[in-house]
């Protein structure tokens, strides 16, 4: 505890250079961009020093600090990371330098899209490391407002509904989700989160909260499971699980390309995590309850955006859709996870393989699709905006560099063995299978349909004839590549050589997934 | 009837017909002629109490009297002063155009 | 354990090393992609050797040396990836290294004009590399994840000429076809992961190919009362079924041939395809494992004949009804391939596994002798308009002769070897006959439609300067340049070296594994081979043999009888078979219409559900959340109108009177002095009069 504070540091470093960046002023918009670009590499930085000093063969959490601050409410500034917040801290890290780069092209308030760009990642960091919700909630909401403002400033024609949609539907579940933890605070006076997951470890959170608030309708179940509901509504909307999902197309093409990169980079993942960290410790006896409706909606989420993503024909509507499908594996372990509890030893070597697997899909999702939006901003930038999927046809003859390095993060999005997705889809199915066998087999159709529309823009964007209309269109740059490499480089090493990531959370998986007997 | 009685409905009468003036009347400088009136009653009462009261011998009631009378004259300057300035300001000595106070 | 077997990674390493380099050099690099390419492939080759003269070495008792090394972790586990050597290994690198080299080098002249020429010796190598990771993968997970790399090199090199649209979508198609069979595959192999534990086959007796994890599958059972073994090998044959074109997951291979030749010698002839056999045959004990004490033979391996049965009569009978050299060929590697599944299902591994090995050369011999003839007819794959070529190129023509008569089995052609070996272990199967009969028919067809083929192409006179060119049959883009009417010439030397060298495999390779010295089925049993001409006079082998010679001579004249009495005269006169059959010649001509059921069926089927499900999503989910969004904007109205008509008009009202009354006693203050005095004098009055009125009281 009186260890070096380096998570508040890296907290507040990117909020530093927010404030930087916006007294730097609108004259000279490349120092902007690479002091903005200067930043974010100092965090990641940062983030792999914690990451080389993490000791990866305990679960516990680490680099804790812990101040009381206001304490006749059970308030204490908690911040510690385990493997899980760990490799949500180096995602984030990577995510952001992804989106600046991806942001190059912007013109207008240079300064105010890159600080708000910073801002974001400073509530990133925070919701990943803070372990009492009250401050969570904070850096959870927090969050909301720089995405809104990227999304309703910079972004497509129909960007003013689509971030108001945003912002209102994650804050109706976010309310929801407020409304629970205030019952449980009132029902326990404590707001820690990991002091509440112990508390339902033992049994008795659900008892406190039903002998504090019983309603005269409420059964003592039906009080939890509402609970639950509540917190549920709010996770849900944000990863999203099918049928939360329709805020997401549309804020995700609206938004900048760069804002999509961190929307779906790192965003999505505040979901899962709070699935991982928040929902599964606390409320995993309720979850096992409503299990089968769970698993059909996560099962809807595979399959149903997948063929949804068939049928579009704009770029990033596709990525979107494509992100929605493969964030609906990673639900569908987790949901998988909490079928059977108990110590039999061949379900907990699934239970471990499936939340490795979300683990690492979790990361590789964000690189593989931080990158393919990144590459549409590239695209965007070379055709003048446009990104339909008929709009284009035969780039591959004048661009062959950026189709192949795009191609390469396509495959790696249909989880081609070698690239980086396809470890995390096989450890996912592999868990899932024994667990629960139907919804693994229904959801390889998730996998056939992701298939066909990945190999549907390589064939028409860049297969076929050349149109002419673009036969001028220029091919990678010298510094697009090299900013590119190190992405593309990483689904290599990954696919390869998973270790890398499943070494450093192998123990906390191993740990979340023991503490997971009620 | 004794001789007080009569100087007393002397200035009783002035004072009233110097109140209706500067009640009724709408040209201010005879509004203060009305309330010169008034002030010549009052000077007038001075005058009678103390040359029937009981001690004559004293000159209180004209010391008094002077005194008020040039009060008065002092007043009537600089109320004439205020009607002219008023005048200059507005044109007119009406007084029933003169309703700055309106709330 | 030795070097090569600690060191066998390399093999198929080394490829893959040439593949990357390759695939960061600049396009003009052209001669130093191709001896990169073909460099790693040669040593590849030369390690391979290596191994095979290892397990020859070795060759009794210990079938399998494996070497397993962690990969990653999973709950305090190590995943453990490997590689192995044994007989069946140590052929496929044999074969895989040298028929791939010989098409490497034989690529150099035959993509020697194009573009792309650097990215070709890319895929290639590429592919190659992956191709021998299949083969020595001592992992189903390796073995799966280099599956899936041959198969994106397939996508890669049948689309290699993405400019043209149909190369595009037949890449699109393979891919998507194969995958899913791939997909019962991943199932299989999930499925086969966690009921026991590993999926290292050979792992000291704890691999998953071994007797105690087998007989814990077998033991139980699951949906349908199959055995769970059983289920495990039906998944994980869904895979092998899409990668060796066995119906009904087929479709994919004729439209493959829109890649350059080489490809689909290497990939869609000799290697890739053969995946899948080889798949088969690696997990065979897992195939054919059953109760024990049953001697029925497991109900995987009765599918895997009867599939392969079908298919070999299905590709065949297709095959003669086709006109594009290339698309002949197609078929008849998916009638081969059934060939190969049914004398696994019926015989075992070494039966399927050595008509693999033969028709690898022998096909890609065709293959190659089909790519020297498109490249000497300047890019026409019609062979309707070919004909006359044997005396333009003879060397062509002489080892495509060899070629096809070893595929039609020939007797003492290697093709007949292994032909009959299949035929014989159906005719002894303990199930049924008909694979047998339907096998015999295969061969019967598959010497007629060779024959026509032969006929068409080489005998006769030139049709080529015939009916104007039209672009469509364009397939490779060698013509493309100059419109001159074309004279066929012979292929360099670099192609027909290639040739030649397959030409002597094609027809000699039969004798490694004949009755008399069944040498390579030892091999692959691991037993000694013994040499006895009397092996010919046991188990009926002789009848079948007879009778297997009668049928191939048959189908030879009756495609002599047809196509080679009458020369064709032109490139517009119909087939003979047509004119005998037209109705049962086009429908063959349009192979069965599956690809046009499957269009109206599953591809329609497939658009229906995505577009369903967009208008889900456009209209249900996304108008259940319009819905609330307008509802709340109702209730936001309703309130509004409550406010402003209810609660706005009584304060209103209320302010207004207020201000009535203020309106009404500001009227007092008129702002006249006078007035205030006259309302003091007014209530000096009344108040004097009050206090008069007192006292008098």
């Amino acid at each position: 505890m009186t260890s070096f504070p380096y998570i508040t540091l890296l907290t507040v470093l990117p909020v530093a250079g927010a404030l930087v960046l916006l007294a730097l002023g609108e004259r000279n918009k490349n120092r902007v961009r690479w002091s903005a670009l200067a930043f974010s590499f100092a965090a990641l930085v940062l983030t792999l020093f914690l990451w080389f000093h993490f000791d990866s063969a305990s679960g516990a959490l680490q680099f804790q600090e812990l101040h009381p601050w206001i304490p006749a409410l059970g308030v204490d500034y908690r911040v510690a990371i385990d493997g899980l917040g760990l490799l949500m801290l180096l995602l984030t890290s990577i995510v952001v330098p992804i989106a600046i780069c991806a942001s190059w092209h912007i013109e207008e308030r240079v300064p105010l899209y890159f600080s708000l760009v910073l801002l974001l990642q400073a509530c990133l960091y925070g919701t990943f490391t803070v372990l009492n919700f009250f401050h969570w909630f904070i850096f959870w909401e927090l969050s909301l407002i720089p995405a809104f403002f990227l999304i309703r400033l910079w972004g497509g024609p129909r960007r003013a509904s689509a971030s108001t949609q945003f912002l209102v539907y994650t804050m109706v579940g976010s309310i929801a989700m407020l409304l629970a933890f205030l019952a449980l605070f009132l029902a326990t006076k404590k707001f820690d989160l990991i002091d509440l997951a112990a508390m339902a470890q033992s049994g008795q959170l659900m008892p406190a909260v039903v002998a504090k608030l019983a309603w005269h309708r409420f059964t003592p179940q039906h009080l939890a499971l509402l609970l639950f509901a509540g917190a549920f509504l709010g996770f849900a909307v944000k990863v999203p699980l099918f049928p939360f999902h329709t805020w997401l197309p549309s804020a995700y093409s609206e938004a900048p390309s760069g804002a999509t990169v961190l929307l779906t980079g790192a965003m999505s993942k505040m979901g899962l995590y709070a699935f991982l960290r928040i929902l599964l410790p606390i409320f995993g006896a309720q979850m096992q309850l409503v299990l089968t409706p769970l698993l059909w909606l996560a099962v809807a989420t595979v399959v149903l955006s997948a063929y949804t993503a068939l049928a579009q024909k704009d770029l990033k509507r596709i990525f979107a859709y494509s992100s929605i499908n493969h964030l609906g594996y990673c639900l569908l372990a987790i949901f998988a996870v909490v079928k059977f509890t108990g110590a039999d030893a061949a379900l907990t070597a699934e239970k471990y393989a499936a939340m490795n697997g979300v683990l690492l899909q979790m990361f590789n999702h964000t690189l593989t699709a931080a990158t393919l939006f990144w590459f549409v901003a590239l695209l965007e930038k070379r055709s003048g905006g446009l990104r339909g999927l008929d709009d284009f046809g035969g780039l591959r003859k004048v661009a062959p560099v950026f189709t192949g390095l795009m191609g390469i993060a396509l495959f790696s999005t249909l989880g081609l063995p070698g690239l980086n997705g396809f470890i995390g889809e096989f450890l996912i199915f592999k868990g899932m299978f024994s667990l629960t066998t139907w919804a693994a087999s229904l959801s390889v159709l998730g996998l056939l349909a992701t298939t066909i529309f990945i190999l549907g823009i390589l064939q028409r964007v860049f297969s076929g004839p050349l149109n002419p209309r673009w036969s001028a269109m220029p091919d990678l740059t010298a510094g697009e590549r090299l900013a590119l490499a190190p992405a593309i480089g990483l689904m290599f090493v990954l696919g390869l050589y998973p270790q890398l990531i499943l070494g450093v959370v192998d123990s906390t998986v191993i740990q979340m997934v023991q503490h997971l007997q009620f | 009837m004794n001789p007080l009685q009569g100087y007393l409905l002397l200035s009783a009468l002035l004072f009233s017909i110097g109140l209706a003036g500067a009640l009724l009347r709408r040209n201010a400088i005879l509004v203060l002629i009305g309330i010169e009136l008034m002030l010549n009653a009052a000077n007038l009462n001075f005058i009678a109490f103390w040359r029937y009261g009981p001690v004559p011998a004293a000159l209180t009631g004209i010391m008094f009297t002077i005194f008020s009378i040039a009060v008065a004259a002092a007043e009537a300057a600089v109320g004439l002063a205020i009607i002219l300035a008023a005048y200059r300001h507005s044109r007119t000595t009406d007084l029933d155009r003169m309703d700055s106070l309106k709330g | 354990m030795t070097w090569i077997v600690q060191n066998l990674w390399l093999v198929p390493v080394l490829p893959m090393l040439a593949a990357a380099i390759c695939a960061l050099m600049g396009y003009r690099h052209r001669i130093a992609a191709a001896s990169l390419a073909i460099g790693s492939m040669a040593i590849s080759f030369l390690l391979a050797l290596c191994a095979f003269a290892h397990v020859l070495g070795s060759h009794a008792g210990n079938g399998v040396q494996t070497v397993n090394v962690p990969w990653f972790q999973v709950g305090g586990e190590w995943l453990k990836l490997g590689w192995m050597l044994d007989p069946l290994t140590s052929l496929m690198l044999l074969m895989v290294t040298f028929v791939g080299l010989l098409i490497f080098i034989y690529s150099v002249g035959y993509m020697a004009h194009d573009d792309n020429f650097t990215r070709f010796f890319c895929f290639l190598a590429l592919f190659a590399g992956a191709m021998l990771g299949v083969v020595i993968a001592n992992s189903l997970l390796l073995l799966f994840m280099c599956w899936e790399v041959v198969g994106l090199t397939s996508y890669l090199l049948i689309g290699f000429w993405y400019a043209k649209p149909e190369a595009a979508a037949a890449a699109k198609k393979a891919f998507v076809v194969t995958k899913i069979g791939d997909l019962g595959f991943l199932l299989g192999m999930v499925w086969l992961y966690e009921k026991t534990g590993t999926l290292l086959f050979y792992d000291g007796g704890a691999g998953c190919l071994e007797h105690s994890a087998l007989a814990h599958l077998v033991a139980q059972a699951t949906i349908l009362g199959l055995a769970t073994s059983t289920a495990i090998a039906l998944l994980i044959f869904c895979g092998a079924a899409g990668k060796s074109g066995q119906v009904p997951l087929h479709v994919w291979l004729p439209d493959a041939m829109e890649g350059p030749t080489p490809v689909s010698a290497l990939i869609h002839a000799a290697t890739m395809v053969a995946a899948g056999v080889f798949l088969i045959a690696r997990i065979y004990p897992l195939m054919s494992v059953t109760a024990s004490g049953s001697p029925a033979p497991s109900v995987a391996l009765e599918v895997v004949a009867w599939v392969g049965a079908t298919t070999a009569v299905f590709g065949a009978l297709i095959a003669v009804a086709q006109f594009d050299i290339k698309r002949i060929l197609a078929y008849s590697t998916i009638s081969q391939l059934g060939y190969m599944m049914m004398g696994l299902g019926v015989g075992g591994v070494a039966v399927g596994i050595f008509h693999l090995i033969t028709h690898a050369f022998f096909k890609s011999l065709l293959f190659l002798g089909a790519g020297s003839v498109i490249h000497g007819c300047d890019g026409e794959q019609d062979i309707r308009r070919m004909g006359g070529l044997s005396k333009s190129m003879p060397i062509t023509f002489a080892a495509y002769t060899a070629g096809m008569l070893a595929l039609c089995g020939f007797p003492l052609f290697s093709g007949f070897w292994s032909k009959d070996d299949i035929l014989h272990a159906a005719h002894s199967w303990s199930i049924s006959q008909a694979p047998f009969y339907m096998g015999a028919f295969g061969a019967l067809l598959t010497a007629f439609y060779m024959t026509r083929q032969l006929y068409y192409v080489f005998a006769g006179t030139s049709r080529l300067a015939e009916l104007g060119r039209d672009s469509t049959h364009l397939s490779d883009p060698h013509g493309a340049a100059h419109h001159a009417p074309v004279h066929p010439h012979e292929s360099p030397a670099v192609m027909t070296v290639p040739l030649v060298i397959l030409a002597a495999f094609a027809v000699l390779l039969g004798f490694i594994g004949t009755p008399a010295w069944p040498w390579f089925q030892s091999f692959i049993d691991g037993q000694p081979a013994s040499f006895s001409f009397a092996a010919f006079y046991g188990f009926g082998i002789l009848p079948v043999m007879l009778s297997s010679a009668l049928l191939v001579f048959l189908g030879l004249a009756l495609g002599w009888a047809l196509y080679g009495r009458r020369p064709i005269e032109s490139a517009a006169s119909s087939d003979p078979l047509a004119e005998l059959q037209p109705q049962a010649f086009s429908l063959l001509g349009r192979a069965f219409v599956v690809d046009a059921l499957y269009g109206a069926t599953l591809v329609r089927l497939n658009t229906v559900c995505s577009r369903i499900s967009d208008w889900l999503d456009r209209w249900v989910w996304n108008g259940a959340v319009q819905a609330v969004s307008y509802f709340v904007l109702a209730l936001a109205w309703l309130d509004n109108f409550f406010d402003a008509a209810v609660v706005n008009s009584g304060f209103d009202e209320g302010c207004e009177s207020v201000s009535r009354g203020g309106q009404a006693l500001s009227l007092l203050q008129g702002g006249q002095v006078q007035s205030y005095m006259r309302i003091i004098g007014g209530a000096l009055i009344v108040l004097v009069l009050f206090l008069l009125w007192g006292t008098k009281i």
